[in-house]
């Protein structure tokens, strides 16, 4: 098309490119080490963490991965803190998913354009809002508020099976589920802003096939936008699960700080981010290097589950394209 | 179609009520319902911390010495936080948003399609989502260490989270620039270099400057980062590149635990002060958005 397309793809134009100055140079080269700077950052990361959690790796060994947390006895098996993890994360996703897909349909399906700015500004506020006073809020507002409807679940459910045991006294305000509850705050505007890019891209001409068809609001969302726009917001709901396992301050100030594995939602529990933010500031040798440990296996899953969060956007972004 | 008949009647041509448009209908209602579900949160938080935080709030809040815990509301203030969060977000910016630009040219205007522009974009997307606490580990294990804690060491953290976000920002911003206008200043005759420095960058300085913005306020209010690598000191550090320092959300953070009254009362003060900091730069970013607004979507 043109000799700037060309040259992007990397072609150097002939035998001009030997004669290009030196300042033409260093700058490409000095661009090309900022870029580089990511690499090596995300290498740096993981080597260096990792070499300082290696005692605590070769003093446990698999042990680990048991659930017995008791520094004082320099026991650090932290079983514990990754369940705590993985069901505040659940809970996040479980709440935030439907409310964040609901947004995004309702800002690109019903919502006229000039209407669709202020809410999608309400929802960038909310990512605005900062890690630590959604905690300060959570610990001093929310969990005590929430305590007393936690308290009235737990006696109503207490006899009843399943949810006896899930939801059933004595609860606490800070618990598994308050962190959950206020990740799923922090989750939100990513979930709600990625999905709505997929949905964004659904073709015009398809939707008003469906309407053309005689297909209802409902039907035309099921029948062309969700199918269209499933990978995206598969894509979303990981980047959300990444977010919603990292995030720490927030989820340390309400979560209760209780290295407990039990199925009791409504107990105090303890999530990987949050025992690092709390007990890294006074630890010190394989205390410290457990930390350290705790935080290479945050690093590990969430760069697999960010990876795979990318892959899966990028694949259904071209076949988007595609289609 | 049978002919119309002469004394024409009023025919109803919506669709029967149905079972299917009521579904719509509770459908719809629905997606308008968990919009309201995130209103709720964010305007209780909001109401809250403007509330509690606005009573605390006066100009020697914000300048004076941080006092112990115990002290009730109307001692001291939290002007070394201030300090701290000013110098080290700056600080920080200074890092991270150069280096984000510079990798954002090398994957638009050199890198192109090649494997390795394409590996740098994919890992910029990747490192948005590493653990803001992974951050202050990272830094404690290769700059604490060995030179202490320090205003500068809180800065790295705080860069190496806003750099993919400055990188992938400008990046978009770089694509919106119509390649007319680089065929235009090569014809001229210009370098690379040059075409880029002074065409293309000025050509969307706007997008560039409003994401730089918004990483920015990200790295603000940002606590995790800051744990380990400047700790949380009560006396005011203007030396940002030696010793402990403090910064706002690590304040917070501490008088969030602190059962004192009227250390709570400060962290209301210092949380309205964080958020207000915080919409400052989203406002100023949106305004250098319409502003500079020369390629927009």
């Amino acid at each position: 098309m043109s000799i700037v397309t060309r040259d992007r793809q990397g072609q150097p134009a002939g035998s001009l490119a030997q004669r290009r100055s030196l300042g033409d140079r260093s700058f490409q080269v000095l661009t090309l080490a900022a870029g580089l700077l990511v690499l090596v950052i995300l290498v740096l990361i993981a080597v260096s963490t990792s070499q300082q959690a290696s005692s605590w790796f070769s003093a446990e060994g698999t042990r680990i991965f048991t659930n017995t947390w008791n520094p004082s006895a320099g026991q650090f098996g932290v079983l514990a803190f990754i369940y705590g993890t993985a069901i505040t994360a659940v809970i996040a996703l479980i709440l935030a998913v439907p409310v964040s897909v609901g947004v995004a349909l309702l800002l690109t399906e019903v919502v006229p354009h000039r209407w669709a700015r202020p809410v999608v500004y309400v929802i960038d506020l909310l990512a605005v809002v900062p890690s630590v006073v959604w905690g300060l809020w959570g610990i001093l507002v929310f969990a005590p508020w929430i305590q007393h409807i936690y308290g009235s679940v737990g006696s109503g459910v207490g006899g009843v099976p399943v949810l006896g045991a899930l939801f059933g006294p004595p609860t606490s305000g800070a618990s598994f589920f308050t962190a959950g509850i206020i990740l799923a705050f922090m989750v939100t505007p990513i979930v709600t802003s990625l999905s709505r890019e997929v949905a964004a891209t659904v073709p015009t001409i398809d939707k008003e096939g469906a309407y053309a068809l005689g297909a209802t609001r409902l039907e035309m969302i099921r029948g062309v936008v969700l199918p269209h726009s499933q990978g995206g917001i598969v894509g979303a709901v990981l980047l959300g699960l990444g977010r919603a396992m990292g995030e720490t301050i927030a989820a340390a100030l309400v979560i209760g700080s209780s290295a407990t594995i039990t199925a009791h939602l409504l107990a105090p529990g303890y999530n990987v981010p949050s025992v690092i933010a709390n007990e890294f500031g006074e630890a010190t040798g394989v205390f410290r290097s457990a930390l350290m440990g705790l935080g290479v296996l945050l690093f590990v899953f969430t760069i697999i589950i960010n990876v795979l969060a990318r892959t899966v956007v990028a694949r259904s972004a071209r076949r988007g394209r595609g289609a | 179609m049978a002919p119309a008949p002469s004394s024409q009647q009023k025919v109803d041509l919506r669709e029967p009520r149905s079972w299917r448009r009521t579904r719509n209908r509770i459908a719809t209602a629905l997606m308008a319902l968990s919009f309201v579900l995130v209103i709720i949160p964010l305007g209780f938080v909001l109401f809250t911390v403007i509330a509690k935080g606005a009573s605390v709030i006066n100009w020697s809040f914000l300048t004076r010495s941080i006092p112990p815990n115990v002290l009730p509301a109307s001692f001291g203030g939290i002007g070394p936080a201030v300090l701290g969060t000013l110098e080290i977000t700056a600080l920080a910016t200074v890092l991270a948003v150069p280096l984000g630009i510079l990798g954002a040219i090398y994957l638009n205007e050199y890198g192109g399609r090649r494997p390795l522009a394409r590996l740098i974009g994919f890992m910029a997307d990747v490192m948005t989502g590493v653990p803001s606490i992974v951050m202050g580990l990272f830094i404690f294990s290769v700059w604490v260490l060995h030179f202490g804690f320090s205003g500068l060491a809180g800065a790295f953290a705080l860069g190496c989270l806003m750099l993919p976000i400055v990188i992938r920002s400008t990046d978009e911003m770089l694509k919106l620039v119509p390649d007319a206008l680089r065929e235009g200043s090569y014809a001229l005759g210009a370098t690379k270099a040059r075409v880029t420095l002074t065409v293309v960058l000025p050509a969307a300085l706007g997008g560039i400057v409003s994401g730089a913005l918004l990483a920015v306020a990200r790295a603000a209010g940002e606590t995790a980062p800051l744990l380990f690598t400047i700790l949380a000191v009560t006396t005011a550090n203007p030396n940002v590149f030696s010793g402990a320092n403090t910064s706002l959300p690590s304040q917070i953070f501490v008088n969030a635990s602190s059962p004192y009254v009227g250390a709570e009362a400060r962290g209301w003060g210092a949380a309205l002060t964080l958020i207000a900091i915080a919409f400052i730069l989203m406002i100023a970013a949106r305004l250098v958005t319409a502003r500079f607004a020369r390629f927009v979507r």
